[in-house]
């Protein structure tokens, strides 16, 4: 509000009154008028702050893949995998042209990929070539680590491998992450998750090493979803089989690529040691993710039906533990 | 009477009014108690409660309106509130009066004379409005159309407040430059404010209720006055209210208050921010002071009673002006007169007397922009909250918490246990003065079936509850609720955990039902040697060498065991003295055959049946009345701290819906 204090020095009595009263009614009218407007009768309450998020589940599986399992034999994991793919139907079969891929790979602790801990770099740059060739348009390699996550990246090798094979790596911000629920979930309820490298993926590609987990029993393929939570998901260790159950229900991936060339078979899920290591030379690849957890557990010499988050996933419609209802190509390199 | 006498009277009767409507804010249901009276008109009088909320939520709560009404009269009729309402000015005003009233002409005119420190009350106000108005940058304030209007109008306001400075003092032909300059500065500023919007915990921090004159006597009044007199406290709090830091609240206060020995209004005339804003809107009233030259002899009387030294005898300041009206009393030529009408003033003096340049506020203003996330830094808002800062149940999320509270102490008053303290350090800087639960100061921990403080503030700081909403029942069922924290036993302090001795006050007090806090069953050898049975007399046992142990458990909790993982073997104690204990018998008694019993041959020994104490946290709301009745006096065995409160489901301990 601005006022004529000054004027001219000869102004009529009756124009200064019209002049004072509409700039001070001026005054008032924008003063009530901000102050009724911002007025606010009941206060906040106790949800208004906070976003609803996402509801899942997210279901990124292609109808048209074949109900197989690929697990192939050898040392070199660019040659099996490429050999796996090819024996459900190529790439092309689970990535369209033009298509956004996210792979959800395991970096969960700063240590180098020689120790087997997350997901091999050599891995990580063979799934992004192949999704190039079958026409992708942008591969996100993504995760939400336990340790530091940009020396995650960095350390595992995974940040180089994304780099050189063309792909980009997301570093999880946590004010960034949303909610996401999962109907019905008893845990997954509006829980904070890095949402951003899936929201806008047309694909989603897990890819997780084979290792042995003090407290799960095994982390592969279902229990690598835990990268996406966020908050204090450590909490969810209390119930880790319901909790990878009601993962697996949330997230269903295109595609499963279970690495268990050398596994970690004690001292899980972060080893150390060259000694917790074995050589199992075997890769697992299927859309069906609890089937290929399921071959997963023989490489550790596990039992599946002891797993008992897999009958939980299983049970949810996440896949099937019953190998015999899929066709399982057995290959060697 | 004149027009100081109606002052006076205004004066004395706001003052009594406030001291009543403090001394009434307790709970109970005589007229002398909070019951409906309007215990928080005074902060919602005050402008800058208002403002300052406003700007850092995009709201205006409830009463806070009556801020407004203030500010439109502000803007009519200049100051009135300074000089005829506020009781912290009422408490300046007679204080200085007392301590100049014998001072000669000459002293007096001398201490009511303009300085040009009074402009330091406007670098506390625009620091202030600058802390608060980070969240004007949100981009989900602009993102819908209602919202980005208001949030421009908070803008515009502020904005406002700034331009009624001019923008330098320099010779008119520099003026196109200094445009430029103000120009920019504002630009830098509001550039500042949008790259640090980005964060949104990180900024917005109402910190008015620092200096702000209502929040400053009403705290003053309620935490160091009132307790220390054992005047108008709640029935049985006389004498035994605690007020954490009431040294840091007491210094301020006579601070306040003895500045007046230096010059009359120190506080009013230098610091008090509402008074700069209420300065800003109303430098330009429709009806003023206005000194008639002509009829002016230049005698300067005025000069010795002007209360605000806004310097009657030459060119007024209406905006310093608190409309006291000593200097239309005093003056003998009737040539000052408050009035509507233009009347020809004296040439304008060289440069305005009070003067903050437009860059400098702001300057000011975007310093105090920046400085909520420098303070965030610490990370108190984040990670790094401090465990021990419990806040009322119904706090707001800690970032949206101090955004709001003007630290006025309103929900420490109404609390009827005095377990709400004002926080010193331990809430970060910012906190100062903000409520936290100190659960052994007071009478009892958070009552259960207590709202008290959720109702009283001023500004949803502390947002409303019902007892359904803290409890979680009726409609909120599906919620749980409301937690303020979480209480974990410390089984090195616990006396059953550690010391053998039965306790279990905390499972007792525990108010909510089913209990949070269970007690598992454990039997546990008794320090001691050995107990070699001579032989049994009845029930008597006689023991070699045995005396009852000084700070032994009571006698319904001992036995005589043999063997701990042999509940059969356990023999109820039931009286004993010097080289004998006599027992009561033990489950198997009936098919014994053994004549002397568990005295035959072994060792037997004293063993104590206990009930520990655990905590279910899925029911525990960390109300922190375990803590208060806690034996353990010092460091309480079982203690609450901020873990687990329902606003920050970040902080959780519960895992799944229950």
């Amino acid at each position: 509000m601005e006022k004529q204090e000054s004027g001219p020095s000869i102004v009529s009595s009756r124009r200064r009154f019209l002049t004072h009263g509409f700039c001070y009614g001026l005054g008032l009218a924008a003063l009530w008028g901000l102050g009724l407007s911002l007025s606010d009768w009941v206060g906040p309450s106790a949800q208004s702050a906070r976003p609803k998020g996402s509801t899942g589940p997210f279901d990124w599986s292609v109808s048209s893949a074949p109900k197989a399992v690929a697990v192939v034999t050898g040392t070199d994991r660019a040659a099996c995998c490429a050999a796996a793919i090819a024996a459900l139907g190529g790439m092309k079969t689970f990535i369209a042209p033009g298509d956004r891929v996210f792979l959800k790979v395991n970096a969960a602790f700063a240590s180098p990929p020689s120790l087997g801990a997350t997901t091999h770099p050599q891995l990580v740059e063979t799934v992004v070539r192949l999704c190039r060739e079958a026409g992708a348009a942008e591969i996100l390699v993504s995760d939400n680590p336990i340790s530091d996550p940009a020396s995650c990246f960095r350390l595992t090798g995974i940040a180089e491998a994304a780099r050189r094979s063309g792909a980009r790596v997301g570093v999880p911000e946590t004010r960034r992450f949303e909610p996401v629920t999962l109907p019905g979930g008893r845990y997954l309820h509006e829980w904070p998750s890095w949402t951003e490298p899936f929201r806008r993926a047309d694909k989603v590609i897990n890819l997780a090493p084979v290792k042995h987990h003090h407290r799960a029993g095994a982390s592969m393929i279902c229990k690598n979803w835990y990268g996406l939570l966020g908050g204090p998901r450590n909490l969810f260790h209390q119930h880790v089989h319901d909790v990878i159950g009601e993962l697996a229900a949330l997230f269903r991936p295109t595609l499963a690529i279970l690495d268990g060339i050398t596994a970690m078979v004690t001292n899980g899920p972060t080893g150390g040691s060259l000694a917790d290591l074995k050589d199992t030379r075997t890769l697992v690849v299927s859309p069906d993710p609890v089937a290929a957890d399921a071959l997963g557990a023989h490489v550790l010499n596990m039992d599946p039906e002891k797993l008992p988050y897999l009958s939980r996933a299983e049970k949810a419609g996440a896949g099937t533990l019953n190998l015999g209802s899929l066709t399982v190509h057995r290959l060697s390199v | 009477m004149r027009i100081h006498h109606a002052r006076r009277l205004s004066q004395v009767f706001f003052l009594a009014l406030f001291v009543f409507l403090c001394a009434v804010t307790r709970m109970g249901t005589r007229w002398t108690d909070v019951r409906g009276w309007p215990v928080n008109w005074f902060l919602q009088l005050d402008p800058l409660t208002g403002l300052g909320t406003a700007l850092s939520t995009g709201t205006v709560f409830a009463g806070l309106l009556w801020g407004v009404a203030t500010l439109s009269l502000t803007m009519l009729l200049g100051r009135f509130f300074c000089g005829w309402v506020c009781p912290f000015g009422t408490v300046h005003h007679a204080l200085g009066w007392m301590r100049f009233r014998t001072r000669s002409f000459s002293e007096k005119s001398e201490a009511n004379a303009f300085h040009s420190a009074q402009s330091i009350k406007f670098y506390c106000l625009f620091v202030f409005l600058g802390m608060a108005s980070g969240p004007l940058f949100f981009l989900q304030r602009w993102s819908a159309w209602d919202s980005a209007a208001k949030t421009l109008g908070l803008l515009a306001a502020v904005g406002w407040l700034v331009a009624t400075w001019a923008s330098g003092e320099e010779p008119l032909r520099r003026k196109g430059s200094h445009r430029i300059e103000g120009t920019l500065t504002a630009a830098v500023v509001f550039l500042l404010g949008l790259a640090l919007g980005r964060f949104p915990a990180a900024v917005g921090s109402v910190q008015t209720g620092l200096l702000d004159p209502i929040p400053f006597i009403q705290r003053s009044l309620n935490q160091i006055v009132f307790p220390a007199f054992g005047i108008f406290q709640p029935e049985g709090l006389a004498g035994n209210r605690w007020t954490q830091g009431a040294w840091l609240l007491g210094l301020f206060f006579i601070a306040a208050v003895g500045l007046n020995a230096v010059k009359p209004r120190f506080y009013c005339r230098y610091a008090c921010p509402a008074g700069a804003l209420m300065h800003l809107v109303g430098r330009r009233p429709v009806w003023r002071m206005v000194r008639i030259t002509e009829r002016c002899t230049d005698c300067k009387r005025c000069e010795t009673v002007c209360d605000a030294a806004c310097r009657p005898s030459t060119n007024l300041l209406p905006g310093e002006c608190t409309l006291c009206g000593n200097c239309l009393v005093v003056c003998p030529e009737r040539a000052i007169t408050y009035t509507a009408a233009t009347v020809p003033e004296a040439k304008p003096s060289p440069q305005p007397a009070v003067h903050v340049s437009r860059r400098r506020a702001l300057a000011v203003l975007g310093a105090g922009l920046a400085a909520v996330p420098l303070i965030r830094l610490e990370g108190t808002t984040g990670r790094r909250f401090p465990p021990s800062v419990v806040r009322p149940p119904g706090a707001l999320p800690e970032p949206e918490f101090l955004r709001r509270c003007i630290k006025c102490g309103q929900c420490l008053r109404i609390c009827p246990t005095n377990v709400i303290q004002p926080a010193l350090w331990e809430a970060g800087i910012e906190g100062l003065w903000t409520p936290v639960l100190d659960f052994r100061a007071g009478t009892s921990g958070c009552q259960y079936r207590c709202v008290a403080c959720s109702r009283v503030c001023p500004t949803a700081a502390i947002r409303r509850l019902t007892l359904d909403e803290k409890h979680g029942t009726g409609d909120f069922a599906d919620r749980g609720p409301v937690r303020i924290g979480a209480a974990f036993v410390d089984r090195s302090r616990c006396l059953p955990w550690a010391f053998g001795k039965p306790c279990i006050v905390c499972e007792e007090n525990c108010p909510v039902s089913p209990k949070a806090i269970q007690t598992v069953e454990a039997l546990e050898k008794w320090p001691g040697p050995p107990l070699h049975v001579r032989s049994r007399q009845g029930d008597r046992l006689m023991v070699d060498g045995f005396r009852p142990p000084q700070n032994a458990p009571p006698l319904e909790s001992l036995y005589l065991a043999e063997n701990l993982h042999d509940s059969s073997r356990l023999r109820p104690i039931r009286d004993w003295g010097d080289g004998w204990i006599a027992v009561g018998p033990d489950s198997t008694e009936g098919e014994q055959t053994d004549g002397a019993g568990s005295g035959g041959n072994g060792a037997a020994f004293l063993a104590v049946k206990l009930k520990r104490p655990v905590v279910d946290h899925t029911r525990c709301v960390g109300c922190g009345i375990c803590e208060h009745e806690c034996p353990v006096r010092g460091v309480p065995a079982v203690r609450v701290s901020a873990e687990n409160e329902s606003r920050h489901p970040e902080r959780s301990i519960i895992v799944g819906k229950i």
